[in-house]
């Protein structure tokens, strides 16, 4: 079983009690209805499948309850970084795209 | 357990029971109360109950339970609080909280009957837990006075160390029976 770091609970917690929530720092428009069809659909279902480092939500929803985010690579499953929302990408030594 | 015990109910008899090993017991008669608040408001209701604000994942207390004035608070969330207190003195701690926080931003919820609480207690107690409860039970990982949410097997819990052989767990009512079954079979499986 994988450790992950809550950045709220400030400790390491067992995988099962984190659940995945998708891609980070995709920003919702503040305007949807002045988005074009096409950049609402990028929004919406568009996503990179990096292989390699990503960054991630995750919910410690058997937890603390709250939202956060994860540097993670996908082809070794190892968390890299984790991090409050709203705070921006650390940088990772291997993590450039 | 079809029906919810009463908090006048005598003592039940303990859930599992080996001496020397560990007992299982359900615990009655606890009201439940949720605080959510923006800090004014918590430090307002620390004052009120004259406890320090715990750190998240920590619970302080002030009496033992069942003790008139008992009352224990822990953070299970950076903004969550909950406060045990004896069920017969809800409604007067109700009305102190709303009133030493009214001018604070802050929710206070009755939850008394979302869960039921069990004690566990006895020197198999954590190899009991560790059957299906994957945090780290060892007393330097989760030491007295941690209080947190997990999962046994596939319940949510709230789990507290109150000593170093003495967990309190708490589970939604509907999940009580399989948390009892698990428990008892994790016990059964230690041999």
């Amino acid at each position: 079983m994988l450790l992950i770091r809550c950045p709220f609970c400030r400790m390491e917690r067992p995988e099962l009690e984190f659940r995945h929530a998708g891609a980070a720092h995709r920003l919702r428009p503040a305007d949807p209805a002045a988005v074009s069809d096409r950049d609402w659909g990028e929004f919406l279902h568009d996503r990179d499948n990096i292989r390699g480092i990503t960054a991630e939500r995750w919910h410690h929803v058997h937890g603390c309850g709250r939202f956060f985010n994860a540097l993670r690579d996908t082809v070794s499953d190892v968390f890299l970084a984790t991090y409050e929302p709203g705070a921006p990408r650390p940088d990772v030594p291997g993590a450039g795209q | 357990m079809d029906e919810a015990p009463s908090p006048e109910t005598a003592e039940m008899p303990p859930l599992l029971n080996r001496p020397g090993f560990a007992r299982l017991l359900p615990v009655l008669g606890l009201g439940r109360l949720v605080f959510r608040g923006v800090p004014a408001a918590e430090a307002r209701l620390g004052a009120a109950l004259g406890l320090a604000l715990p750190a998240i994942n920590r619970m302080v207390h002030r009496g033992e339970r069942g003790e008139p004035g008992a009352r224990a608070l822990m953070r299970f969330g950076p903004d969550e609080l909950l406060l045990l207190l004896p069920r017969g003195e809800l409604e007067s701690a109700i009305a102190a909280i709303s009133q030493a926080c009214a001018a604070e931003p802050h929710i206070l919820v009755d939850v008394s009957d979302r869960h039921l609480g069990f004690v566990l207690e006895g020197p198999a107690v954590a190899a009991i837990l560790h059957s299906g409860c994957p945090l780290d039970l060892d007393p330097r990982a989760f030491p007295v006075g941690m209080a947190t949410r997990s999962l046994f097997h596939k319940a949510e819990i709230l789990l507290w160390r109150i000593a170093p052989m003495l967990f309190r767990i708490e589970t939604g009512r509907s999940f009580a029976p399989y948390l009892v079954a698990q428990i008892g079979a994790g016990a059964r499986d230690l041999g």
